[in-house]
């Protein structure tokens, strides 16, 4: 399981932010040639970004690069990246499986012989991406994850942008179910007050509550809130434990069911309790399982 | 000869004579007596109104060669020294020894009264601008001294730093010579730099635009003390005097270290009731502070006091009543200057009492944690505040060495790569704060502990902190941006660097002409 609590916009165009992405401890960094880049600057931005990739020490932080859209500079992008080693690519505006076809035959093209497989976060900030989410989760193995982009979302929606974000409730829950459908991750949006943290901790309270498995972030200063939101708490892990308790005594006197305080121990319990087992241990929680 | 932390020092230096080298932070014990300025008697009838400096300067009379001092309360909003010395050159004096405790852009018309032999010594704990990198270049025949904070109140209590007149820029007067620097429009808040000059000087003249009505409330500086008062039309420019305020750094990085310092000083075990802190006024010093604050709120946390520089944001954390007192040397900001004209609890302090050594105990030893900035620091832990990387004056130590020194435990805060140069090199090239008073390094990229101090190593490792070696920290940078060549510089020594003992830590030597 790839740890993607946070997920750090760093602007490509700034050598300064790119020499210092890996210092937040964000789990991963995005190294950004769409929005934080103006159109003159793209060729400039790929080229520090390509260099980046190659020479600056992002520690443990998984190396994400958003491409432009589709429709702009993907091509030029995905060929002077890709070649490069990112861990993934984040394709903004995917409408359909048919955009994840187009980017995984071009990512397929560049790729290198031996080269670790690049793998496709696919951003969904349009109505129309947000109604094709689970055939894009679907569209390839390459697909690790889905994203939210409110922004663009509900301008597309024709709503407004609140702090409370109920105009994005179907979407995150459509986002949600669509990932866990297909196996894989789903990132929610940015907050984007990076001044306001009591608005940025309600909302990645929210956003884990509804089932998302992290944040994208604007602002490194946002990342110990999204971080102490998504690790699990220590009652977490003490019931997760019990539940692996449970279930292997149950195990080992031979009965398929199993109980915890009067509850029935099934499948999705047991998934659960792992996942925060092996979340915990990710981070150094618990060494290991009781 | 070398001194106790390698530095290759001359034994005598022209201009300055035969040196004390730096021994250790404690190793040097006082062998003077305190000095006295000459006593003298007023009349009732006498009036200490002077109506400009011409008039000042006859009835002194100054003559030439002798030593006239300032404070530098109102930093690069000064005209006062620039005043004082356009006076000596027009009534023709030659060869005066100019001690000022810091030495700002506003003051490059002194390098005109250099080159014309009006100043031919310079005295100071910091300078930054024209007069820097002209001394870099050899201004000077004698080179400059280059003082601590505590050390130049140390050396005017004790005489080898003697006045013959101190000018005090006064932001507010009375007619008989009570000042302060909380009225009138050049308000600066706390006057702490001038308290040792209005106290051993043997001539105090106070140059003020503010006259209050006598006597004069509050009082920093007391009439018994002042021989003169000058009424000029403006003291200088407000604007380079006081900030508005003073704020917290939105820069990313900067924020890490400072998150970082924070839990540094909270793994130390020191932050609890009666925790004493002092801090710069730059935005991550602050950053720190806020982070500071927010956990000292969480855990009802009470502190003593809070020392230095003092800031709006200090005011506010004394307000709220998370320090009991705040002693201030310097007011940063407007609210320093609000706070410090109506509240009993916040003190003003001369530089005397903040930092020198050699008194019965200066306030920089009860302090718990001090957090600093560098711009160089060598895997001894040395660290340079005086030179920048191409050789020229940039800084000095003003409190740097002091608050080292007298702190339980010394955080250095700075960037890893600064602009593209590593903070961490093989040898400083100027030392300024020795070693062995220096405790943690606080980076972006990791966490460094003087060897010495392996009780804090023990505790940062076991709060998680990212604790490094500090050659590994090196490593890391150069990795990041290679290693910078070493500095040529020429022979001809342009500073000493004192240590606040008054042994010689270090001296600059002289850039291209």
């Amino acid at each position: 399981m790839d740890l993607r609590r946070s997920m750090l916009f760093i602007p490509g165009n700034n050598p300064g932010m790119l020499q210092n992405g890996g210092v937040f401890g964000a789990d991963s960094v995005i190294l950004d040639l769409e929005d934080a880049v103006a159109p003159m600057e793209k060729d400039a931005a790929r080229f520090l970004i390509a260099h980046a990739l190659q020479t600056v020490d992002y520690g443990t932080s998984e190396k994400v690069v958003r491409i432009n859209p589709l429709d702009t500079f993907a091509a030029e992008d995905i060929k002077a990246i890709v070649p490069c080693c990112p861990d993934a690519i984040l394709v903004p505006k995917v409408e359909s499986a048919a955009d994840i076809h187009q980017v995984v035959s071009m990512i397929a093209a560049v790729e290198k012989p031996g080269q670790t497989p690049v793998k496709i976060i696919a951003l969904l900030e349009t109505p129309c991406g947000i109604a094709e989410a689970y055939s894009i989760a679907k569209a390839d193995k390459r697909v690790v994850a889905l994203s939210l982009g409110a922004e663009d979302y509900t301008a597309g929606l024709g709503a407004m942008r609140t702090r409370e974000g109920n105009e994005i409730f179907t979407a995150r829950t459509l986002v949600i179910n669509a990932a866990a459908a297909a196996g894989i991750q789903s990132i929610d949006t940015p907050y984007t007050d990076a001044n306001d943290e009591k608005g940025l901790l309600a909302d990645t309270k929210l956003a884990k509550s509804l089932g998302f498995k992290g944040k994208l972030s604007i602002n490194p200063r946002q990342i110990d809130t999204i971080h102490n939101v998504f690790n699990p708490s220590m009652s977490d892990i003490d019931w997760a434990e019990q539940v692996i308790h449970a279930i292997r005594k149950a195990e080992a006197e031979g009965s398929g069911v199993a109980s915890l305080n009067g509850k029935m121990v099934d499948l999705p319990i047991v998934n659960r309790a792992e996942r925060i087992l092996h979340l915990a241990r990710l981070l150094g929680l618990i060494e290991e399982v009781k | 000869m070398k001194n106790a932390i390698g530095r290759e020092i001359p034994e005598n230096i022209p201009g300055i004579g035969k040196i004390k080298p730096f021994a250790g932070a404690f190793a040097t014990k006082p062998d003077m007596n305190r000095q006295a300025p000459s006593v003298k008697g007023v009349r009732p009838t006498d009036n200490k109104l002077v109506d400009n400096l011409v008039e000042v300067f006859k009835k002194i009379p100054v003559t030439d060669g002798m030593t006239l001092s300032f404070h530098h309360h109102f930093r690069n909003g000064d005209g006062v020294v620039n005043m004082v010395l356009a006076t000596a050159a027009q009534l023709g004096l030659k060869n005066l020894k100019v001690a000022l405790s810091s030495v700002f852009p506003v003051h490059a018309p002194m390098i005109e009264h250099v080159k014309n032999g009006v100043v031919t010594a310079l005295d100071t704990n910091y300078m930054s601008g024209p007069v820097a990198q002209a001394v870099s270049r050899g201004l000077f025949e004698k080179p400059v001294i280059l003082r601590t904070h505590g050390g130049r109140g140390r050396a005017i209590e004790s005489g080898q730093l003697k006045i013959d007149v101190a000018f005090i820029a006064a932001p507010a007067a009375d007619e008989y010579g009570n000042l302060n620097g909380v009225q009138g429009p050049a308000a600066c808040g706390s006057l702490g730099y001038a308290f040792p000059d209005a106290q051993y000087a043997d001539h105090v003249v106070a140059v003020t635009d503010f006259l209050g009505e006598y006597p004069l409330s509050p009082i920093s500086i007391p009439q018994t003390r002042v021989d003169y008062v000058v009424k000029v039309d403006c003291v200088g420019d407000p604007k380079g005097i006081v900030s508005g305020t003073t704020r917290i750094t939105k820069d990313p990085v900067g924020l890490k270290i400072a998150e970082t310092a924070a839990k540094v000083i909270q793994a130390t075990g020191l932050l609890k009731d009666g925790f004493a802190f002092q801090t710069g006024a730059g935005g991550a010093s602050l950053a720190t502070a806020s982070i500071v604050r927010k956990m000292m709120e969480k855990d009802n946390i009470v502190g003593s006091f809070a020392l230095g520089g003092i800031t709006g944001y200090m005011v506010d954390m004394l307000e709220k009543g998370l320090f009991k007192k705040l002693m201030d040397v310097q007011g940063f900001d407007l609210e320093a200057i609000r706070s410090i004209a109506e509240n009993p609890n916040h003190l003003e302090v001369g530089a005397d009492f903040y930092a020198s050594p050699f008194n019965a105990g200066c306030a920089v030893n009860k302090l718990d944690v001090v957090i600093l900035g560098a711009t160089e620091m060598d895997t001894d832990f040395n660290v340079n505040v005086v030179t920048g990387s191409d050789g020229v004056i940039m800084g000095g130590s003003g409190g740097h060495a002091d608050a080292a020194a007298g702190a339980k435990v010394t955080i250095v805060v700075a960037n890893l790569l600064r602009g593209r140069l590593p903070i961490i090199v093989d040898k400083v090239l100027t030392a300024t704060t020795p070693g062995e008073t220096i405790d943690i390094l606080v980076t972006e990229r990791g966490v460094a502990v003087n060897p010495r101090r392996v009780d804090l190593r023990e505790r940062l490792v076991a709060a998680g902190l990212p604790v490094k070696d500090i050659s590994e920290l090196k490593q890391l940078a150069e990795k990041i941006a290679g290693t910078p060549k070493n500095l040529k510089t020429g022979e001809n020594i342009v500073a000493v660097v004192e240590y606040r003992d008054g042994t010689i830590i270090d001296v600059v030597r002289q850039v291209e002409a």
